[in-house]
């Protein structure tokens, strides 16, 4: 009960922390210099029709009311149109963040499971052999730079292996259009296309993986700590005199209570990646939301950018509140006490 | 005289830091008869929890060093036997319940989850069949041995639910679970206030009378000493100075040590007699 006021009290928090990004990047987005209907029309277009388009726009109106029109149409799904794509925003999001989802999830599913197990081999042993190699990987991961990774990932297994395929989600010679979801192995293996699925998965891996490195090294040291912290409480030793075998205290009794910590960061992480993806969407083609947000702010395309920054943040917002409630279900001392998390 | 259930002879432990070694026990030498209950009484840092750990195979060598001695269970030496009998006695035939009850049941699962582990793997070593109904049955059976009152809702409460007092017996409960021979309980209770401790006590020896346990009980509070055992064995730096019969001790003890301990004692019940403190329940 306590933990269900609770997270209401969090969904409540989120959607003003919304409010409050929309009306900042709404300001931010006037402020920047630049004229967007001059930089739509490029430099040979007449003032005539550069007042014309900013007419168009409402570019011409109070800012207040300019808000006002912004926030009506978001509120039934319209963000406008891209001077960019020529395209409705919304769909160009739509398409956009469906690729980028499916990227970021297999990143958080090639960090969870390349990290934990790591961090709990290296806490399990502590200064010893996996201790030592789990930091390395760590650290490797930490200090490559995300484009160096993906570039090199790049050169080696497309051009000196040849075994999997350098860019875009899909093999042109493999039609498929995904839209139950969006996310393509998803929608293939739904209509049973699994040869889709497979090439989809090919094509997801290095991406994936260049982006998971670093998050894949956090995960691993900060597990290591939690675990080790919990090992030296009275409890594991109260366990092991009860007879509870060494696997059991390690797996069970160690991991959930040291989940927590790894679980936030996991979610920040997965949050923040939304956005952070260009420099891997880039290198591998990928027709991901981070790219084009990258392309539209760099066109001063006003709609798009305020579209990626909205649908970014109610994602991190939305799953940051997911992460509350797989925290308090992984512990019932934060579900007890509520919102003392 | 039959062989006691415990019986530690020469007992000589130490601990090594930083590359300093440290001697912490020097030839202890103790004896638990079965259905007996004897007392290991001495300050604190006297190697008290170090014995213990050391009788129930809980050291972790290194840094600890066995360096004498033998620690015979039923007439076999544990320090000689295999790791896969220590590990098949340790929790079954000999239990032990911990000090701080805050600190020692795990935060993040229930009670019924805790002790239904606990005797899953007890039964596994033993090799005894038990289905999960009858795991259930024997955790409520236990609950309500160690006087909860509503043992259905204390298995599915978590720690983070109960009072101090309620995690102990939880505790107690955890340890009598495979009916062990041996219950060692190291300064059961000092985490808790007076009147709780007293009323803790009071049930374990309670149940020790029931189940023919034998008591192996850890203190620094010749207090307990005298409320709960038959024999004392006063510790004074990792040596024992002093073992008599609990009432010679304390007419007549031998030792300057064992003097000064007594004059220091502590009245336990605070005035309250020991004998009439009401049943422990699940206000405490
Ligand atoms: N893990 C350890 N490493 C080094 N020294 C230890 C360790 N555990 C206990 N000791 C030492 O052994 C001595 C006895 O400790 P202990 O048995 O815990 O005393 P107590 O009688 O209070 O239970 C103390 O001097 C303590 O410093
Ligand atoms: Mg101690």
């Amino acid at each position: 009960m306590e933990f269900l006021l609770f997270l209401l009290r969090r969904v409540l928090w989120s959607l003003l922390v919304l409010v409050g990004l929309s009306v900042v990047i709404f300001l931010i987005a006037r402020a920047v210099p630049g004229d967007p209907a001059r930089m739509a029309l490029g430099p040979t277009a007449t003032q005539e029709q550069v007042t014309d388009l900013r007419h168009k726009l409402g570019l011409d109106r109070p800012l207040i009311t300019q808000y006002g029109l912004f926030v009506a149409a978001l509120s039934h799904g319209d963000l406008g149109r891209s001077l960019l794509t020529e395209r409705a925003v919304t769909d160009d999001i739509r398409e956009s963040f469906a690729a980028t989802l499916e990227l970021v999830l297999a990143t958080i599913f090639l960090a969870l499971a390349a990290g934990l197990p790591l961090g709990i081999a290296a806490a399990r042993w502590k200064d010893r052999w996996p201790d030592t190699a789990s930091r390395l990987v760590a650290i490797l991961g930490a200090v490559t730079p995300t484009f160096f990774l993906a570039l090199l990932l790049q050169l080696l297994a497309g051009y000196v292996l040849h075994v999997l395929p350098t860019t875009g989600r899909l093999d042109p010679a493999d039609p498929f259009h995904a839209d139950i979801t969006g996310l393509i192995t998803l929608d293939s293996l739904l209509e049973g296309r699994f040869a889709v699925t497979l090439d989809a998965l090919r094509h997801l891996l290095l991406p994936a993986t260049a982006l998971a490195a670093a998050t894949m090294g956090q995960m691993a040291r900060l597990t290591r700590a939690s675990m080790l912290e919990v090992m030296s409480q009275d409890y594991i030793e109260a366990a092991r005199a009860f007879g509870i075998p060494d696997w059991l205290r390690v797996l069970k009794y160690t991991l959930r209570p040291s989940f927590v910590a790894p679980l936030t960061i996991l979610g920040l992480e997965f949050a923040s990646m939304i956005g952070n993806a260009f420099v891997v969407e880039l290198v591998f083609s990928w027709p991901g939301m981070a790219a084009y947000g990258i392309r539209t702010i760099l066109q001063k395309d006003l709609n798009a950018v305020m579209g990626v920054v909205m649908v970014s943040g109610a994602f991190f917002v939305g799953v940051n509140l997911v992460i509350d409630l797989l925290v308090g279900l992984v512990d019932p001392r934060i579900r007890i006490r509520g919102a003392r998390a | 005289m039959t062989e006691p259930l415990l019986s530690v002879r020469n007992l000589s432990v130490e601990f090594t830091t930083y590359g300093r070694t440290n001697a912490v026990l020097h030839g202890v030498t103790l004896a638990v008869p079965e259905r007996s209950q004897v007392a290991l009484v001495g300050e604190s840092g006297s190697g008290k929890t170090v014995t213990m750990k050391a009788i129930m195979g809980l050291l972790r060598e290194p840094p600890a060093r066995v360096t004498a001695g033998e620690i015979l269970f039923d007439g076999r030496d544990l320090l000689r036997a295999s790791r896969a009998e220590r590990d098949r006695l340790r929790g079954t035939a000999m239990a032990m319940i911990f000090q701080d009850p805050m600190s020692s049941l795990n935060p993040v699962f229930t009670v019924a989850d805790q002790m239904g582990t606990i005797l899953k793997y007890a039964d596994r070593r033993l090799g005894r069949q038990r289905g999960r109904a009858g795991r259930r049955a024997r955790v409520h059976e236990v609950l309500a041995q160690v006087r909860m009152r509503d043992p259905e809702r204390v298995a599915a409460s978590y720690p983070i639910m109960l009072s101090g007092g309620m995690k102990q017996r939880v505790l107690i409960a955890m340890a009598l679970l495979s009916q062990p021979r041996l219950l060692i309980a190291d300064e059961p209770g000092t985490a808790l206030d007076v009147t709780t401790q007293a009323q803790i006590l009071k049930l374990l020896k309670d149940l020790v009378e029931e189940q023919h346990l034998a008591l192996l009980m850890i203190t620094h509070n010749l207090g307990v000493v005298r409320e709960t055992s038959h024999y004392v064995h006063v510790m004074h730096r990792g040596r024992i100075v002093e073992a008599a019969e609990a009432q010679a001790l304390f007419a007549a003890p031998r030792e300057d040590y064992t003097r000064n301990l007594i004059a220091s004692v502590p009245r336990l019940t605070g005035g309250t007699s020991f004998a009439t403190l009401a049943r422990t329940d699940d206000e405490t």
